[in-house]
């Protein structure tokens, strides 16, 4: 991007200085150049103001390394203050849903980072539709997604509706398991599913090669509709084109998490110390981390998204209006082309007056630091 | 005097009992040179065991029993892809003969494919305790004929092995709902599967976990501490108490480190040798199983598990509806043995009751 905005704000301030204005007329530029080939430098500098937002889950057994795999991602300790169930404690377990927030900021660039973790999930003896608290509390944000935006102020939406979620398999298996095909045939039209193989140090080579095989011939019988890569333009540089297809063909990704440092051959890296050997995290011949993490940070954040917006969500929305009009049908009501959409309670006025209010709030805590910030540097 | 001295055994010839020289005044009856036919004995009749592998699929048991008896003694299964997990637990059993410098082991070894497999395990320890209780049911068919067999063929599970998936956490409530049940039937040695995903620090802290789950529940795992006759066995099994469950790591491949040839897993960042006790616990394993304790896991077996099982039929048997092949065991007619409870403490009873009967000890 960096690149591109040099030579274009050069041509802005050539089109608009009053010396080039008089020599225009004389110019071919003129003729063929409108100038909006700025605004992708525009958009840039609107989102970086603005920030982002991302809403990842991590789904798994316990055990399979997950809150230290989203460790070593956002190099975030969310996890400070967990503290791990005894087995007594485990026998009476349900699945819960807990959320994590952590802004995290670089370069300029802030990105509000939600993790939501499932603990307990599969954990049980009996797991019978142990995915349900997920998939309803998937259901429940774009439930409120779509209450807002058939709402009448509209300005301050909250988009907590969850844009990618990691599901971890056991590399002790020989693929999948049931429970993990229950759970993705429930959550696979709701949202993007990324297969990962958790633990992936205690495998070989070849073993690793012979469990993704297996688990792509298991996603392709069940029917399981994981997310896929995007396919990349015809007019890209052959260095892009042979990144994607060996992204595409390495999934599902085989990681290693560590929040540790060891040193290895003279530096000093994220990795696992055993006494046959150091695994490095992002050593691309020791494990997929490196492909993980730019997959899911550096190139497809963005596609992610976009296909939480315009596919999953639209999904639910076409199927709540239609249960609505079915409804409405069934109620032998005048039926009318456009559906009535219920009128927002007054609590839910009132809720929505208090979630904006939070986020002024908020706004002004942060100008607030950001003031205290250069009085300190003054 | 002189007699009775001169030749200590009627086989003189073996070559490593002790003969007196004739001039020396021995002072020793002689007794030890029973060891010696009891050996010989033994070497003729040849051995069995007994071990049953439990624990999710995946977790390297097969590889486990490969690797403990250095044969392929097992081939696993692998079921193709996208076959359904058989819904119910299927046990099967593989007996080999395994022949080491003249002695004859029979090994049989039971697998649980489908353990912990499917989303709704409830109560997927029960074929597992149907198989163990069989088992005991036909050796006491078998004691109780007029007529018995003079070698009754011992199919009951000596050892019980059960893999522990390395979450690295603590024992989840499946692992904690089998092992209270079962160690109250059966000897279970409980181990820490495919430990070469945990460093060495991760390796303790799960152990010292597990230890103390295992205690909370009052799991009572081989060794067991009630069943220590005296002071040099429990310093021996306290040993490795303190040790259990074992991290081990199981390797059916040959490689070259150092120019010499190991059994080990090579990854690309180095290659996990399953016999060195800095990689991993395996060598405890296989000596507490076959080297030191595969005697004393039968006996336990037979004079305590299934003494057990057989009071609890002798008691409930008059009870039993009179249908096909109904035996009666009632007290009455064994009236000699006493057939009250055997409580724990009973390691001394059952034992004096196994000296009159010596020959179920081999």
């Amino acid at each position: 991007m960096d690149s591109l905005a040099a030579p274009q704000d050069r041509l802005v301030e050539q089109l608009l200085s009053p010396r080039t204005q008089a020599q225009r007329r004389l110019k071919d530029i003129d003729k063929q150049y409108v100038g909006f080939a700025t605004l992708p430098n525009q958009v840039h500098r609107k989102s970086v103001k603005k920030g982002f937002d991302f809403t990842l889950m991590v789904a798994g057994e316990s055990g399979l390394g997950k809150s230290t795999l989203v460790h070593s991602l956002f190099l975030t300790d969310l996890y400070k203050d967990r503290k791990l169930l005894s087995a007594e404690e485990r026998i009476n377990q349900t699945v819960e849903i807990l959320k994590h927030t952590v802004d995290i900021e670089e370069k300029g660039v802030k990105l509000k980072l939600t993790i939501v973790d499932t603990p307990g999930f599969g954990d049980a003896v009996n797991n019978s539709e142990c995915w349900k608290p997920i998939s309803d509390y998937v259901d429940q944000q774009f439930e409120q997604y779509f209450r807002d935006e058939s709402g009448l102020n509209r300005k301050n939406i909250q988009d907590n509706r969850v844009h990618c979620c990691l599901y971890f398999i056991s590399p002790f298996g020989h693929g999948l398991r049931p429970v993990d095909v229950g759970f993705m045939k429930a959550l696979h039209e709701k949202v993007n599913i990324v297969p990962l193989i958790a633990k992936a140090d205690c495998l070989v080579p070849s073993e690793t090669r012979k469990l993704k095989e297996r688990i792509r011939e298991e996603i392709d019988k069940f029917g399981i509709h994981v997310y896929q890569f995007p396919e990349c333009d015809s007019d890209e540089d052959e260095d892009f084109k042979q990144q994607d297809r060996e992204l595409k063909e390495s999934a599902p990704f085989a990681v290693i998490g560590s929040n540790t440092v060891v040193e290895a051959k003279g530096q000093r890296v994220r990795g696992r110390l055993y006494p046959w050997g150091i695994v490095e995290v992002e050593n691309q011949a020791h494990c997929d981390f490196v492909k993980l993490r730019n997959m899911l940070i550096r190139t497809h954040m963005h596609d992610l998204k976009d296909v939480t917006c315009d596919v999953h969500y639209e999904n639910y929305r076409a199927h709540c209006i239609q249960q609505m009009t079915s409804k409405l049908t069934q109620d032998s009501r005048m039926e009318s082309p456009i559906p009535i959409l219920p009128l927002p309670t007054p609590d839910a006025e009132t809720e929505k007056l208090i979630r904006m209010k939070d986020e002024e709030l908020r706004r002004m805590q942060e100008m607030l630091q950001k003031m205290k910030q250069q009085m300190q540097d003054q | 005097m002189d007699t009775l001295k001169e030749s200590p055994s009627p086989c003189s010839s073996r070559h490593n009992s002790p003969r007196p020289a004739p001039c020396e005044m021995p002072a020793t009856v002689g007794i030890e040179a029973v060891l010696d036919q009891l050996k010989i004995k033994a070497m003729k009749m040849g051995f069995e065991f007994n071990i049953m592998v439990v624990g999710q699929s995946g977790l390297g048991k097969s590889t486990m029993v490969n690797t403990l008896f250095k044969s392929k003694v097992w081939k696993s299964a692998l079921p193709g892809p996208g076959v359904p997990t058989p819904q119910t637990l299927q046990l099967h059993s593989v007996s080999h003969v395994i022949e080491e410098k003249g002695l004859k082991l029979k090994l049989t070894v039971t697998d649980t494919p489908g353990f912990g497999d499917q989303i709704n395990n409830d109560k997927c320890w029960e074929p597992i305790l149907g198989y163990i209780n069989e088992q005991y049911e036909q050796y006491l068919q078998e004691e109780i004929l007029i007529t018995r067999q003079r070698h009754i063929p011992d199919t009951r599970v000596h050892c019980c092995v059960y893999f522990v998936p390395p979450t690295g956490h603590c024992l989840r409530p499946l692992d904690i709902e089998f092992l209270q049940r079962l160690c109250q039937t059966v000897n279970v040695v409980p181990v820490i599967a495919r430990a070469d995903s945990l460093t060495i620090e991760e390796r303790e802290a799960f152990r010292s976990r597990i230890q103390k789950d295992l205690k909370s529940h009052c799991i009572d795992v081989y060794p067991q501490k009630r069943f220590d006759e005296d002071p040099n066995d429990k310093i021996l099994n306290s040993k490795i108490r303190e040790r259990i469950p074992f991290a081990v790591v199981g390797a059916d491949q040959e490689h070259v480190v150092n120019g010499r040839c190991v059994l080990g897993r090579k990854t690309n960042w180095g290659i996990i040798e399953v016999e060195n006790m800095a990689h991993c616990e395996f060598p405890l394993l296989r000596d507490l199983l076959i080297r030191s304790h595969l005697q004393d896991l039968k006996d336990i077996t037979h004079n305590i598990h299934y003494e057990n099982y057989r009071v609890v039929r002798l008691n409930e048997s008059h009870q039993l509806p009179r249908g096909p092949g109904w035996v009666n065991l009632a007290p009455v007619s064994l009236a000699s043995t006493s057939a009250g409870q055997v409580t724990t403490s009973g390691p001394s009873k059952a034992h004096k009751r196994a000296q009159e009967e010596p020959k179920y000890e081999f």
